[in-house]
């Protein structure tokens, strides 16, 4: 990694990307079991059913053991963005701090607060007030990802600011725009729905171990129900929403839906890779076909991006070369990638003789400036690259990261309705009865595939928007601190060692506990 | 409202966080007691500690939050350039996060032992940390802001730079910085020994408990009585209205203290209240209320400290290395749009603090035993 990891820049998104990932494995799992640990005590406070208490508290000890390490991992997340990346911080602080104040204010100390009632407040407080708790907790940790995908998404799609070449920095000018950006609503349900599933699916695969070992079948059955149900609401929704975070990826990020897809020159009636395998020696600057082997759908792309299926998908190179084709199938120009950078350039000379304008009391030549910064401040982060390429993202990265996704994301619906039936309707299995046994190794397979595509979507949304902190206006390189590679390859190290340390016993202490509680019988055994 | 006001509003904002995040810093104080308490009795404080440890860990993280949001030069000057003092803190309190949730669970690799070294850990460089780093508000750091570096092309284009290869390492090698770290670290163990006593219903850790009360609190009120002379004795960077025209002034903090008769009034009322909350719990043994005198004493304190610091004028981080560069509420915030918006949100905040003293009141309004501990599944 040493070798290949050769600047402060590479170190600084690794460590971010460490971090992150981390943060991200116990993340969903808090989302997820949140909602259902909820519904399962809003189960016993209408029934007052000591089973469903008993359920309850298995689930809460796991979510515990969770929360505190996605806790530990996520202070780091906040701050990284002042100790790595100290020019974005003053750059865009102004628009990226407010969510992520606000998520101090209104949904950590919801989550913190009344975590603590859930935990050791049964014999504390009244069972409304219990309840209330742990509704608030769940609600409280959505928020809190509300706001940090608020700001995310507008990395991805920067909006509701203007300039300020005073300050040099850009200035939210609608909190409205910033807050409820269609990227910003689709992130949000794609991400916590998705979390719904990744928690539905970790029920799901430790109520299937259980049942294997046959112990406490009554109490794995109520989970099952219970985790299925909230598993199929979110699949069903997050794959709703993300046709629609296809629709503003193509409509705002274009070069991401084109690493999506490998695809290098678009067209209309654009056809979707369900499946293929890209070409290793294709590149912007040859003629290779992109994919050794590739299995299409005809009109895919074009209705996930336009719900039209006749609708223009510009590829790599369109994009690079400001291509694109019009209704009447005419081959009609746009801005270049090369114009770009020249526009670019042209806003930063401005930039930097605005100052001197500024200091000389030169109000005319302000204005004058002011108009050209204006005109191509959308360019400003291409002013920073030498060639077009370097505006492309990793494309087989993102490529297989997002068929990943998709395929697994597929999977996942056909699992859940067949649980779901099964379920139900068993009736309809007598005849694979003797295949029970691979139903529930299968049931536990399903929770580390359902963690891969989860992290595989993160992937597609960050590594796809490759090379910019902010889309189109700042890349990484602009974007970092004043740090020796030494000192941010030291950090990386030591978080590396320690979260991995955590993470070995997290999921010790988990499976400990899994096992424990299933030897026991927990309709008698629960305090 | 007008930018001017609106700055020293989110200065009043930043200085009830960073007051309510020193109160909290009890938690820690607590863990750094951990090694001499009794191993019999240290469930009893890790339980009523472990209740509490989300709150503090909240309150920094959105402290940094509201910095981000509403000073935004501050968080990328001295984040990226105190580099190896603020993640120092970080990573003090990311192996605090799990220390208790996993310390007394079967399966947790590392022994009971290592995660009460980590609380150790985050007991001791929290508060010592978080001290430097605020001290070095006061005494000024080694940065420059060039803002027209970020058009450099290819060269550096970094517009806050750290001018001291220690990258924040040299804080903690300042006395001043190191006086001012060490009593906050009394401060939050004397602090703990007050909730101590107010949480837990246990005669032997009671007892203990007021030893400790006596000795930290001893210490901490002369290191409070040097960091004030320190403090009041020392230049500040003093800035007009517009934040230009910075220049060293001697005394300022002590001018600012004169100038500003409400804080100092404010001030001695908060010492006064730490004083009383010490000298009652000490005098009086059945007294558990001293967490609540001596910690809104505190607050009190705290908030007044950063009011000297930012108002009347000053820069609240002076530069070592280029006195232009120095921060100040004018030249270091965000927009008043912005600022606008976040006062709306701080609405919310007196609702915020109303419903976790109401959770608290509900959850510890019967103290901690044995016998509950005992009764219970999910403990630390």
């Amino acid at each position: 990694m040493t070798q290949l990891l050769l600047n402060v820049v590479d170190w600084s998104r690794a460590q971010f990307a460490l971090t992150a990932c981390y943060h991200w494995l116990f993340v969903p799992l808090t989302l997820g079991l949140g909602v259902i640990i909820a519904i399962m005590e809003t189960m016993y406070y209408r029934t007052r059913d000591e089973k469903w208490l008993a359920t309850t508290k298995l689930w809460m000890t796991l979510f515990g053991v969770n929360f505190a390490i996605g806790v530990a991992t996520g202070i780091i997340l906040e701050f990284e963005f002042g100790t790595n990346w100290s020019n974005y911080s003053w750059f865009v602080g102004d628009i990226f701090g407010a969510p992520l104040a606000i998520e101090g204010i209104l949904a950590f100390f919801m989550e913190s607060t009344f975590i603590a009632v859930m935990f050791f407040g049964w014999k504390k407080v009244s069972p409304r007030f219990h309840l209330a708790a742990t509704w608030l907790t769940a609600i409280g940790a959505s928020l809190s990802a509300l706001w940090i995908l608020v700001a995310n998404a507008w990395m991805q799609y920067p909006t509701g600011v203007t300039f300020n070449p005073e300050t040099m920095r850009n200035e939210m000018t609608s909190f409205l725009d910033v807050a409820l950006s269609p990227m910003a609503i689709n992130k949000f349900f794609h991400t916590v729905l998705s979390a719904w599933v990744l928690g539905s699916a970790f029920v799901i695969g430790v109520s299937a171990w259980m049942l294997l070992r046959g112990r406490n079948r009554d109490h794995c059955l109520r989970s099952l129900k219970i985790a299925t149900w909230v598993g199929i609401a979110g699949i069903v929704l997050t794959m709703v929403t993300g046709h629609s975070s296809a629709v503003t990826v193509a409509e705002h990020q274009p070069m991401k839906l084109a690493a999506m897809e490998g695809l290098y020159d678009g067209g209309r009636d654009q056809a979707i890779v369900a499946f293929g395998v890209l070409n290793p020696e294709k590149t912007v600057d040859n003629d290779e076909n992109p994919y050794l082997f590739d299995f299409s759908i005809p009109y895919g792309l074009s209705v996930l991006a336009a719900n039209d299926p006749h609708s223009f998908v510009p590829g790599i190179n369109d994009l690079i070369a400001g291509r694109s084709i019009n209704e009447a199938g005419d081959t009609v120009s746009t801005i270049s990638y090369a114009e770009r950078i020249e526009r670019g350039k042209l806003a930063k000379e401005a930039l930097a003789q605005y100052g001197e304008a500024l200091q000389s009391e030169n109000t005319a030549r302000q204005a004058e400036l002011r108009k050209i910064i204006d005109d191509n401040f959308n360019h400003l982060g291409y002013g920073y690259l030498e060639r077009p390429e370097e505006a492309v993202p990793n494309v087989p990265l993102t490529f297989y990261s997002f068929h990943f996704m998709v395929a697994a994301g597929g999977y996942l619906l056909v699992f859940l309705f067949v649980v779901l039936a099964m379920l139900y309707k068993p009736q309809w299995f007598k005849r694979l009865r003797k295949l029970e046994k691979w139903g529930y190794y299968l049931a536990i397979l399903t929770v580390p595939i359902t963690y891969l595509c989860s992290m595989s979507g993160w992937i597609v949304a960050e590594v796809g928007r490759q090379p910019w902190t902010i889309q189109d206006l700042m890349p990484n390189k602009v974007a970092i601190s004043d740090l020796s590679v030494g000192y941010v390859q030291t950090t990386f190290w030591i978080f590396a060692v320690v979260f991995t340390a955590l993470l070995i016993a997290d999921i010790s202490i988990i499976c400990r506990q899994i096992a424990k509680k299933s030897k026991l019988d927990l309709e008698k055994d629960h305090d | 409202m007008t930018h001017y006001i609106l700055q020293n509003y989110w200065w009043l904002i930043m200085s009830v966080l960073g007051a309510l995040l020193v109160f909290m810093l009890m938690v820690q104080g607590g863990q750094s007691m951990l090694i001499t308490t009794d191993k019999a009795k240290r469930p009893l404080l890790i339980n009523s500690m472990g209740r509490k440890w989300e709150l503090t860990f909240t309150t920094l993280v959105t402290f940094g939050g509201a910095f981000f949001a509403s000073f935004p030069l501050f968080y990328s000057t001295s984040f990226g350039g105190a580099y190896w003092l603020w993640m120092s803190i970080l990573f003090s309190f990311v192996i605090q996060a799990v220390a208790y949730e996993y310390r007394s669970k079967a399966g947790n690799v590392y022994g009971t032992a290592f995660y009460d070294t980590l609380l150790l850990i985050n007991g001791v460089v929290g508060p010592v940390l978080l001290g430097v780093a605020v001290a070095s508000m006061f005494f000024g750091a080694e940065f420059t802001v060039t803002k027209a570096n970020i058009l450099n092309a290819g060269g550096n284009a970094t517009i806050s730079q750290w001018t001291n290869p220690l990258h924040g390492l040299e804080a903690i090698a300042d006395w001043r910085c190191l006086l001012f770290g060490l009593m906050v670290f009394f401060l939050a163990r004397t602090l703990a020994s007050l909730y101590f006593i107010n949480n837990i219903d246990d005669e032997e850790v009671n007892r203990c408990q007021h030893k400790h009360l006596l000795i930290n609190s001893a210490i901490f009120v002369v290191l409070f009585l040097a960091t004030c002379a320190v403090i009041l004795t020392s230049p500040g960077m003093a800035v007009d209205d517009n934040g230009e025209n910075l220049a060293m002034v001697d005394y300022k903090y002590l001018h600012n203290f004169l100038d500003m008769w409400w804080a100092l009034a404010l001030f001695l009322l908060g010492v006064v209240a730490v004083l009383a909350g010490i000298g009652k719990s000490l005098l009086d043994k059945r007294f558990t209320g001293g967490i609540w005198l001596a910690g809104s004493g505190s607050i009190v304190v705290v908030m007044t400290l950063f009011w000297v610091l930012g108002y009347n004028g000053t820069a609240y981080y002076p530069s070592l290395s280029d006195a232009a560069s120095s921060l100040n509420l004018r030249n270091s915030s965000s927009s008043v749009f912005t600022l606008t918006v976040m006062s709306v949100v701080s609405i919310l905040v007196p609702f915020v603090l109303a419903y976790i003293a109401w959770v608290w009141h509900k959850m510890d309004h019967v103290k901690l035993t044995t016998g509950e501990l005992d009764a219970t599944d999910h403990k630390y």
